[in-house]
């Protein structure tokens, strides 16, 4: 397994481009979110791989570069909040929190066992750094739009993030928060949507197609970016410059194209894995190639 | 972003005749930022009905128009709430607690976010507009959710005291209330006590419990009912969840007969509230709930309703007198 990350804290980089080092430690902490995925998929037996192989480098990328986070301090008035429509993706999450002490690692091991505050989805209640629960599809960019309509209203600096999945655009409440965020200039709020094509039943051009996506949010009022969701690089320089233009008043919609089980090469040509287990033999395949994978 | 009123936004709510009942909504609201709450009020394109548009007009940086997307409004306020804002948000209460039920049950009340949800114009009180305006399933629903206090105050001034012991309540709240035209039945406003009933007085015949709107005509028949020489006690459940056990307990020993008035489906309401602490009892008292019996509720004039179902006071005194006569 790959080393915990060295960083303190996060955020407020001065250079809009990471640099080759920290383009390699991202990369490298994205390889570490999918190793333990497996790992604690194995523990509960069934789970969301390839929903979180393919936000792993977003994820890697908000938690150890572009989010203002405090090492071992996950109540931090002042940190910037994330949340997660697509929580059926919290199993990833759960290693980044241990790494920047935010819960023991202890905990990990315990993962969905009885009593254990780490479920399948993400609880607020019981996993500090969990900024909001998730599980019901829709609600996270309306709370979204709350936590930064009111660091206004209290005259905080934090930025709002929140990540859904392309399958949730279905749902009508983002859309009743896509009005409501570009209606109400909130541009700290910025929304990721992990374009991955897929959804528990298939395709979801097949299902309810969401597409133009990126003419949508423009209609709505967003200001929108269409970024590769697995290069850490470009995601990055995204991420700082809209963190560095502070006085923006539309929120900002990033379209993450990504792939569903990235880094797995039977789960990127089977979308069938949305929810699966691995035996032992799979499992060690999956670990071979992620491990393959480039720093 | 909100601006403030118009004066010709001003002049159209003056047209509307928001009625003093529910300007008790914004008055309440504006004595918590008078205080230094950080409190935020929201409604979702209601603020003419719900009074909320004199709290606008105070204080425009802490209003929030959501417009037609309660969902929205619910998940948002959470949050709010998440980071450190008390909001208060209100809105027909057949919207609120029938279309957002996950987003209060989720976002709101597993979380015990301090989000204060304002269910108004109750039970039957839209009258004419019809079903889907009619809340008569609101209680039900939200006394099921865990986490979830249930208060549906009588009067005005009931509503700014529940607002006032609101505040600082470690519990999510749905304020259940009318449309700002109850009769007053408290003339002076007093400490609520959430969770506690107010027993206005004991019986040996019979006690009548109400809730909410039906308080004022409950009352008013109790009173007739001691004029013409029936013991008759009087409790006033302005909280429903959690029940006064207690209140019920000390009426079930006094009159051995309880009638619940409600202005809501008979199942899961008030009535089912009480009939869950009797029978947790196993106490041989006689319950009557009485409230819309489990039915879509006709259109008329809610003077007219009221008295069609039995909701008024003639009709909660028709109601009583048949069961202390042993007709019911």
């Amino acid at each position: 397994m790959t080393q915990p990350g060295k960083i303190e804290t996060t955020g407020g980089r001065n250079s809009l481009r990471p640099s080759d080092d920290e383009i390699s430690f991202l990369k490298d902490r994205a390889k570490f979110c999918r190793l333990e995925t497996i790992r604690l998929i194995e523990i509960a037996k069934v789970g969301h791989y390839t929903s979180v192989f393919s936000a792993a480098e977003l994820f890697s990328a908000l938690y150890y570069d572009a989010m203002a986070l405090r090492r071992g301090e996950p109540k931090w008035e002042d940190r910037d909040r994330f949340m997660m429509g697509k929580g059926h993706a919290a199993v990833g999450l759960f290693p980044i929190l241990a790494d920047l002490d935010f819960i023991d690692r202890d905990l990990l091991d315990g993962y969905t066992r009885l009593g254990s505050p780490l479920g399948d989805h993400p609880d607020m209640t019981k996993v500090p750094g969990i900024d909001f629960s998730s599980g019901s599809i829709g609600h996270a960019l309306s709370a979204g739009c709350g936590m930064a309509l009111a660091a206004r209203i209290l005259g905080k600096d934090f930025f709002t993030f929140v990540m859904i999945g392309d399958g949730e655009l279905q749902e009508g409440q983002v859309w009743e928060a896509a009005l409501f965020g570009a209606h109400n200039q909130l541009g700290r709020l910025i929304g990721i949507i992990d374009r991955n094509g897929y959804q528990l039943d298939g395709s979801v051009d097949d299902i309810i197609g969401v597409e133009p996506i990126v003419e949508k949010w423009q209609a709505f009022g967003w200001a929108t970016h269409v970024v590769d969701g697995h290069d850490v690089a470009a995601i990055t320089t995204l991420l700082r410059s809209l963190k560095a233009d502070r006085e923006r008043k539309r929120p900002a919609m990033i379209i993450a194209q990504t792939i569903k089980g990235k880094g797995v090469s039977y789960m990127e040509t089977e979308p069938g894995w949305h929810l699966g287990y691995l035996d032992p033999s799979d499992a060690a395949r999956a670990v071979a190639e992620i491990e393959a994978m480039e720093n | 972003m909100n601006k403030p009123l118009s004066d010709k936004s001003w002049q159209y709510r003056q047209l509307n005749s928001v009625t003093p009942g529910l300007d008790a909504l914004s008055d309440a609201l504006i004595e918590l930022v008078a205080a230094g709450e950080p409190i935020v009020a929201g409604t979702a394109d209601l603020q003419y009905s719900n009074g909320l548009s004199k709290f606008h007009q105070l204080h425009p940086n802490r209003f929030v128009q959501f417009g037609i997307s309660e969902q929205n409004m619910v998940s948002a306020a959470a949050g709010m709430a998440a980071v450190g804002m008390k909001p208060y948000i209100a809105t027909f209460a057949s919207f609120l607690a029938l279309l957002c039920c996950e987003q209060i049950r989720m976002d709101v009340a597993y979380s015990k976010l301090p989000v204060r949800l304002i269910g108004h114009h109750a039970g039957i009180s839209l009258g004419f507009y019809g079903t889907s305006h009619h809340a008569t399933e609101d209680l039900a629903i939200m006394r099921s959710i865990a986490n979830l206090t249930v208060i549906a105050p009588a009067d005005a001034n009931q509503l700014m005291d529940v607002i006032k012991a609101a505040n600082d309540y470690p519990h999510p709240i749905y304020i259940r209330i009318q449309r700002g035209r109850d009769p007053e039945v408290y003339a002076e406003r007093r400490p609520f006590k959430i969770g506690k009933a107010i027993t206005h007085c004991a019986g040996t015949d019979l006690t009548i419990i109400a809730t909410g709107s039906t308080v004022h005509p409950a009352l008013e028949a109790s009173r007739a009912l001691q004029s013409a020489g029936a013991s008759v006690g009087f409790i006033d459940m302005a909280t429903v969840k959690p029940i006064d056990r207690d209140a019920i307990l000390e009426a079930a020993a006094q009159s051995r007969k309880i009638l619940t008035v409600e202005e809501h489906n008979v199942l899961g309401g008030l009535g089912g509230a009480v009939a869950e602490v009797l029978t947790s009892e196993g106490l041989p008292v006689k319950l009557t709930r009485h409230g819309i019996y489990d039915e879509y509720s006709l259109i008329a004039p809610p003077t007219h309703l009221y008295a069609h179902y039995e909701l008024d006071t003639k009709g909660v005194e028709a109601r009583a007198t048949r069961i202390l006569e042993g007709r019911a």
